[in-house]
């Protein structure tokens, strides 16, 4: 008897104990709550430890990135057993440190008094916000700023005590701008705020003018009718921003297509504008730029890695060369004997280009070859409310140079000289002791290796397969007709307007249709000018 | 009396060759080594559908001097007329057994039949749209385009700029022709299945005889005095202008005629082959079409003819056999021929040299210089 009431009352005093011991855990997990956010952090508590990643993250304490990365990665351990001021610990690679000091602990604790903090969805919340947070407070300029895009793009009223707090010490203008538009947005999607706090916002979002501002303003509901009224105003304000710069951009974009254009008719202008040569394998000498292109990127790949970088400035005088090459060779194998009968140069150029095609599908294969732009030519540049990618950037450059280039050859190079000599009259020339064959092969190579220049360019925004050069002939036909036939600034302009043409009308009708109206376009164009918008005056203009 | 023999050989071709096949594939039992099986009958079709479109180049080409890059166009639009009254002919057969809508209507969501479609259920009015549509679009062009007096390269490429344009707008969904996959999966024509033997060799026959009938009209064009005037704006158009004619009303006409026996080509060409698609309107298509007649001779008649078929045979031959090579084939044949043949094979065969042909196309191209500088 007595040993089973001994037993009970054993078991009554473990219950008690246990219970004790539970209540004094719960209170010092209460206590914690009011403690420092080390111990909020340690509890076991999942919405204590989220204030306690909150508080940490806004304390300003320098250890708070390294303690929220542990938490977040698994590697923040706590004290097992409850204890007023329990220890925190990170596994570091050899051996612990204090989360609260980053020092290493002379003796480590036995895993056994240890327990891994554990990350509940609760926790994973605060510790995103946590990390938006910490950003504020980097040293680096970018890190805030990103930080402070994010917390402006969440719009999170909670971080309204935030952002007043990383305001006043922020010192950098364009971060604070970001910071206040932050603000803005806060201060918006929350419940407090008088009307004049309110309306200050809308006009700081309404500086800011994009489409996230945009659709944060056009969100608010139920406002009172000043705030409301000086939204719908905002709105209107960006509205006008944003189409100003779609506007630009357009025009940029425009640019940017009319630079490929021209890039691609600018060896036309010479062999059909100078020429009368009607090369429907343009666009080949076209694709076999890209080709070169690729070629030389693979040998020096092969030979130099280190310097494959600037294997595209090897690429444009080796795909000149032997797009050039392969011009004259045509001229002096096909095109000669086709002078005076555009129609039949017209057919056997067209088999010459099914030819090229075929023969680069034997060598390389149908499919795509992959050239891969160099560091210095990748990226995008912000400006304003427009995103302007580095390559197109460089093509346009690329185009007026080479365009810079034809001309000043044309204009002061002997070769130019003879060209010009032979296009105005042939036989006084041939008199003068030009050899006007000989003329005749080396212009159309020069046009041939323009050609090969314009695919070193195109490789780098297009897919180099054998169907490349298909894409450009019509169009640059239509730029070569459009600017007037023999004249270089014609050129320039009719790649311009059908490159901006095509790119306004683009948004509207779709990429096919803009397709249809500037080809119905040029059939009208034509019919109404034959000559071009730019004739050449005088003898050389056909009849 | 020369040519009179040679208009005799290219019927006697055309129409003995087409009733040859259909007999020994109709009338011959399937065992026996001559009996010719149905695929080459449709085939066979195919190739006279070619023929017809290469007549038509020809005519504004050999005798006008249009160099054509776009006829498959027209060919394609008459095949479209042709595929929309087969596809109503479908009726309730179709995958969503809908009475009126064709199924790719149903499928993109469309509940009513687009106006254009009216009427196509009846043949007679699809036969009409046949020569129409083709027709008209010509006019219209060749009205732009020859009073404005564009002519030579620019007018190839404006033409190419047009089948250019009408593959992309039929490659649309919501054109309301069946956008990329065109029309196919047609059943029956005037009540007879398409599949049986008896209607492939039954259009394959109708194709021949329209083939001859296009060669005789075209022939007896290009005979008369009107004739004479074509060949004369094709050789010399300013001076045949200082002589008082208009030009630019032949060149219409001629354009306007051809453009319509193209789209007949094309309308016998889609029951045959069982589908119509953007691709046809591919300015390649139009391209290829033209070194067909330069193969056979550019401005004979019989040798477009000619030409298409051989060029086909070809194609099918080695498309199948060694398709890597005819690229090549084709393209060096476009070079072969405008270098080395420009009369073509009935000129080769006619006796006169090649070198003496390219010589006298020489010589009246600078004449044509000359006379031009004399004009200024």
């Amino acid at each position: 008897m007595g040993g089973e009431s001994g037993g009970g009352r054993f078991l009554r005093g473990v219950v008690l104990i246990a219970l004790l011991l539970l209540g004094l855990q719960w209170c010092w997990s209460a206590r914690a709550a009011g403690d420092d956010p080390f111990s909020q952090i340690a509890a076991t508590n999942a919405d204590t430890e989220a204030r306690g990643v909150q508080a940490l993250a806004t304390s300003g304490n320098p250890r708070a990135a390294a303690v929220i990365d542990a938490l977040r990665d698994g590697t923040l351990f706590a004290w097992k057993w409850p204890r007023p001021d329990p220890p925190l610990y990170i596994r570091a690679a050899n051996g612990f440190v204090d989360a609260r000091t980053g020092a290493p602990v002379a003796s480590p604790p036995s895993p056994v008094n240890l327990r891994r903090v554990i990350v509940s969805d609760a926790v994973r919340g605060a510790i995103e916000t946590a990390e938006g947070a910490l950003g504020l407070f980097s040293k680096s300029a970018a890190r805030r700023a990103r930080a402070a895009d994010a917390l402006y793009q969440s719009a999170d009223p909670g971080a309204l005590p935030l952002i007043l707090r990383a305001l006043k010490s922020e010192t950098d203008a364009g971060v604070a701008r970001l910071l206040r538009e932050a603000e803005a947005a806060a201060l918006l999607n929350s419940d407090t705020g008088s009307d004049a706090a309110r309306i200050a916002a809308i006009n700081e979002l309404s500086a800011r003018s994009d489409l996230s501002a945009r659709n944060l303003l056009a969100s608010l509901h139920g406002q009172s009718p000043p705030v409301a009224a000086a939204t719908a105003d905002a709105i209107r304000t960006i509205d006008r921003r944003l189409k100003l710069w779609g506007l630009v951009e357009n025009v940029y974009y425009g640019i940017s297509l009319g630079a490929v254009l021209l890039l691609a008719a600018a060896g036309l202008a010479i062999t059909f504008g100078v020429m009368g040569v009607i090369n429907m394998a343009h666009g080949e000498m076209v694709m076999i730029g890209a080709y070169t292109t690729f070629v030389v990127q693979q040998l020096i790949a092969a030979a130099t890695p280190g310097l494959s970088e600037f294997g595209i400035l090897v690429a444009v005088p080796a795909a000149f060369l032997v797009a050039g090459g392969l011009g004259v060779v045509i001229e002096r194998c096909l095109i000669r004997f086709l002078y005076g009968r555009p129609l039949e140069t017209l057919l056997a150029t067209w088999g010459l280009s099914l030819v090229l095609q075929q023969a680069v599908r034997s060598i390389f294969g149908p499919t795509n070859q992959d050239v891969t732009s160099p560091d210095w030519m990748s990226g995008s540049l912000q400006l304003g409310g427009l995103v302007l990618t580095v390559n197109r950037l460089w093509i346009i450059l690329f185009a007026l140079l080479v365009l810079g280039a034809l001309m000043a050859v044309l204009r002061w190079g002997g070769l130019g000289r003879s060209i010009r000599a032979v296009m105005q009259n042939r036989r006084m020339a041939a008199v003068m002791g030009i050899r006007t064959p000989w003329i005749d092969a080396l212009t159309f190579g020069l046009g041939s290796g323009i050609a090969g220049i314009a695919g070193v360019a195109l490789s780098q925004i297009d897919n180099v397969s054998p169907n490349l050069g298909q894409n450009y002939i019509v169009d640059s036909f239509i730029v070569v007709v459009v600017g007037g036939v023999g004249n270089l600034w014609g050129t320039l302009f009719g790649a311009m307007l059908i490159g901006i043409v095509d790119k306004f009308v683009e948004p509207f009708e779709g990429a096919v249709l803009a397709k249809i109206i500037v080809l119905v376009f040029l059939i009208l164009f034509i019919q109404r000018r034959p000559q071009g918008l730019f004739p050449v005056k005088g003898r050389a203009a056909e009849a | 009396m020369r040519a009179d023999h040679a208009s005799a050989v290219t019927l006697g071709c055309v129409l003995g060759g087409a009733l040859l096949l259909a007999a020994l594939n109709l009338l011959v039992p399937t065992a026996s080594a001559f009996h010719v099986p149905n695929f080459v009958v449709s085939v066979a079709g195919k190739y006279l559908c070619y023929a017809i479109l290469a007549l038509a180049i020809d005519l504004v080409w050999g005798y006008v001097g249009i160099l054509t890059l776009g006829h498959a166009a027209f060919f394609a639009l008459g095949g479209y007329a042709m595929g929309m009254y087969l596809m109503r002919e479908i009726g309730a057969r179709g995958v969503y057994a809908n009475p009126i809508l064709p199924d790719f209507m149903v499928f993109i969501g469309w509940n009513k039949l687009p106006w254009y479609w009216y009427g196509f259920d009846h043949f007679w009015f699809a036969l009409l749209m046949v020569a129409l549509v083709p027709g008209v679009l010509a006019f219209v062009f060749g009205w732009f385009a020859f009073r404005s007096r564009v002519s030579g390269v620019y007018l190839s490429i404006i033409t190419q700029a047009l089948t250019y344009a009408l593959m992309l707008a039929f490659f649309r969904n919501d054109m309301g022709f069946g956008g990329n996959n065109g029309m196919t999966d047609f059943k029956d024509i005037l009540g007879f299945p398409l599949d049986a033997e008896t209607t492939s060799v039954g259009l394959m026959l109708a194709t021949a005889a329209v083939l001859s009938l296009a060669y005789l009209l075209a022939r007896a064009m290009t005979r008369s005095r009107f004739g004479k005037v074509l060949v004369a704006v094709r050789d010399a158009e300013s001076r045949t202008r200082f002589l008082g004619y208009r030009p630019e009303s032949y060149k219409l006409f001629v354009w306007t005629v051809s453009a319509v026996i193209a789209g007949i080509g094309g309308a016998l060409y889609v029951p045959q082959v069982g589908i119509i698609n953007p691709s046809e309107f591919a300015p390649g298509n139009s391209i290829e079409a033209v070194i067909w007649v330069a193969v056979g001779g550019r401005g004979t008649l019989s040798g477009a003819i000619l030409g298409a078929v051989l060029v086909n045979l070809g194609k099918t031959w080695l498309t199948s056999a060694l398709p890597e090579v005819w690229l090549f084939a084709i393209g060096g044949l476009f070079i072969l021929v405008t270098l080395l043949l420009p009369r073509g094979l009935i000129g080769l065969f006619a006796g006169r040299g090649p070198m003496a042909a390219a010589e006298r196309d020489r010589r009246s191209a600078a004449a044509e210089a000359a006379m031009r500088e004399v004009a200024q």
